[in-house]
């Protein structure tokens, strides 16, 4: 695919969150909301995206920063991931977050990606990026799932035409912690559970996110429910800097004794969203902290899984990273 | 860059606001699979040839400097002023331009350099309010009003070299030397941040630098060496 440069793209730079949403419902789906642009500007120089207009969000103020709220934090939609990554009061109550921050791409990248960026970024399933016709690009083929193709990082749960998979490290853990997303739009607010917040395929194959063109995801709120948590992130990727997840996961277990109380449990790299492993959650309730309980946790998370020609492994990866999850507790 | 017609071609189904340049080969690529009559395989093969010869640097000055469609209104001014390694200069930027294209192709400084232009090598690297930053990878527009630190800004008003420079060069950093500017900015990035950085931090913390010599030990060797230095 031939590689370039920038295309001629209009530039807006809103001071505040009014002019951003009137902007964004001017232009619906010629618009492009600019966060940290490492996967924006990267589509529009391959010419697979071509907006006319971006609306960079940098300028406005209240989508920066993290704030302790009555019950929790809340953490503004462009705040970069370095500044969560070593933020005290994250690191203190919500570690999880912290180290799936510290996961994603290179420092440079989380020096200026946001959390928002992060959590809406495009799947990275390469027939998609190349710019084919693909279900995801309107067509009607995935070239992602024929007998020649590819598809080593793609999915294991949940195909629906589409078998491209969540790239975002931070989605897992704060599906795990029990995320609010805000968004806002020129009519007003809501709010979406984290959980709820990404699209699987079945419903509208075209999109990552619940966000209709005229959308900002403006504020994360995580409530204090697992703060101080026993938690446990880890992600496999074939490299340790700019790579994507072959499969990661992100677990918040309350622990008392030997037994554990409660635990949340996502998986990021196995389905086109982040999975949520509500089988293993209900497994682990009240199980005692013994190898058998592991076992059986990463047995429970891989019930279901259908590999592709070239992803077998991910399943062994996957009961792999929970079982150690749990026995991290 | 010429004629740019609006309408809706593009891969099947695909949005539809996307808006092909015939001279741009990929979108001609796409036009000619989809059996559209205007554009010739004439005009294709000239796209083809003019981008394939000018791939290198005359297409990226082309890039940044071509005309441009007339603004929608309310978008961002062209001309602005940068703060570059202490200097306020004047500069015309496009509208989508980015920082290293504004650095090396208006600016003149080439000491920046483009590697892949996708953020996956960190040959670009440059510091913006001392932070390490992609400068292929945000907009030039975004860093108004911000200070950016070249590898050019480094050196002291009496030529003399930064103690990262200068360590990278005691413990022969540079092999062919491409990837240097980018590694001695996010060198001196970390030690803003963090003047004595253990190994294991140094490496952390240069890990979004790529290396095809693979002189990555030398390189930490100077950024340790700098530390003591300093």
């Amino acid at each position: 695919m031939l590689k370039d440069m920038m295309p001629h793209v209009e530039l807006f730079q809103p001071a505040d969150m009014d002019n951003a949403l009137a902007l964004m419902g001017r232009f619906g789906s010629d618009g492009w909301a600019l966060a940290g642009g490492h996967d924006s500007l990267a589509w529009f120089k391959d010419r697979g995206k071509r907006p006319s207009a971006l609306i960079d969000l940098a300028g406005i103020s209240e989508l920066l920063g993290i704030r302790e709220t009555s019950d929790g934090i809340e953490i503004g939609a462009m705040t970069t991931l370095t500044e969560i990554e070593l933020h005290p009061m994250i690191r203190e109550r919500f570690g999880l977050l912290a180290d799936a921050a510290r996961c994603v791409a290179s420092p440079q990248i989380r020096n200026s990606g946001t959390i928002g960026g992060n959590v809406c970024q495009d799947t990275r399933c390469w027939y998609y990026r190349l710019g084919v016709g693909c279900y995801r690009a309107g067509g009607n083929t995935c070239y992602a799932d024929t007998p020649e193709a590819m598809n080593r990082e793609h999915c294991l749960f949940g195909a629906d035409r589409c078998v491209a998979v969540t790239p975002s490290d931070t989605a897992p853990a704060l599906i795990a912690l029990d995320a609010t997303m805000v968004i806002r739009n020129g009519q007003g607010e809501r709010e979406v559970e984290a959980e709820d917040f990404f699209m699987s395929p079945g419903v509208d194959i075209t999109r990552m996110t619940v966000l209709n063109p005229d959308d900002l995801l403006t504020t994360i709120r995580i409530p204090n429910i697992w703060a101080g948590a026993h938690f446990y992130f880890e992600k496999v990727a074939d490299r340790n800097t700019w790579d994507f997840a072959l499969v990661s996961v992100a677990a918040a277990m309350k622990v008392s004794g030997n037994r554990i109380q409660d635990a949340r449990i996502a998986c990021g790299g196995v389905e086109c969203v982040p999975k949520r492993l509500v089988g293993v959650e209900r497994l682990l309730k009240g199980s005692l902290l013994t190898e058998e309980t592991a076992d059986a946790a990463g047995a429970a998370a891989i019930r279901g899984a259908k590999p592709l020609n070239y992803n077998h492994f991910k399943i062994p990866l996957m009961e792999n990273l929970v079982k150690r999850a749990v026995r991290s507790a | 860059m010429t004629d740019v017609r609006p309408g809706a071609v593009g891969l099947p189904g695909a949005a539809v606001h996307l808006r092909p340049d015939p001279y741009d080969p990929f979108d001609a690529a796409l036009m000619m699979l989809e059996g559209r009559q205007n554009v010739s395989r004439r005009e294709f093969i000239k796209g083809v040839i003019a981008s394939g010869v000018a791939v290198s640097g005359a297409a990226y000055f082309a890039g940044c400097t071509g005309p441009a469609p007339a603004p929608l209104g309310g978008g961002v001014e062209r001309l602005i002023s940068l703060n570059v390694n202490g200097q306020v200069r004047r500069v015309d930027v496009l509208p989508g331009e980015t920082l290293a294209m504004t650095l090396r192709y208006k600016l003149g400084l080439t000491g920046t350099k483009l590697g892949c232009d996708r953020g996956e090598c960190g040959a670009c690297t440059v510091l913006i309010d001392d932070v390490a930053q992609y400068s292929c990878s945000i907009l030039t527009h975004r860093v108004r009003g911000l200070e950016v630190t070249t590898v050019e800004g480094l050196e002291s008003p009496s030529g003399e070299l930064h103690p990262v420079q200068q360590a990278f060069i005691d413990e022969l950093g540079p092999q062919c030397g491409f990837c240097t500017p980018g590694q001695v900015m996010s060198a001196v990035a970390l030690l803003k941040a963090n003047p004595n950085p253990t190994r294991e931090e140094a490496r952390a913390a240069m890990a979004g630098n790529l290396c095809r010599c693979g002189a990555y030990d030398h390189y930490l060797n100077g950024i340790m060496r700098a530390a003591r230095e300093a």
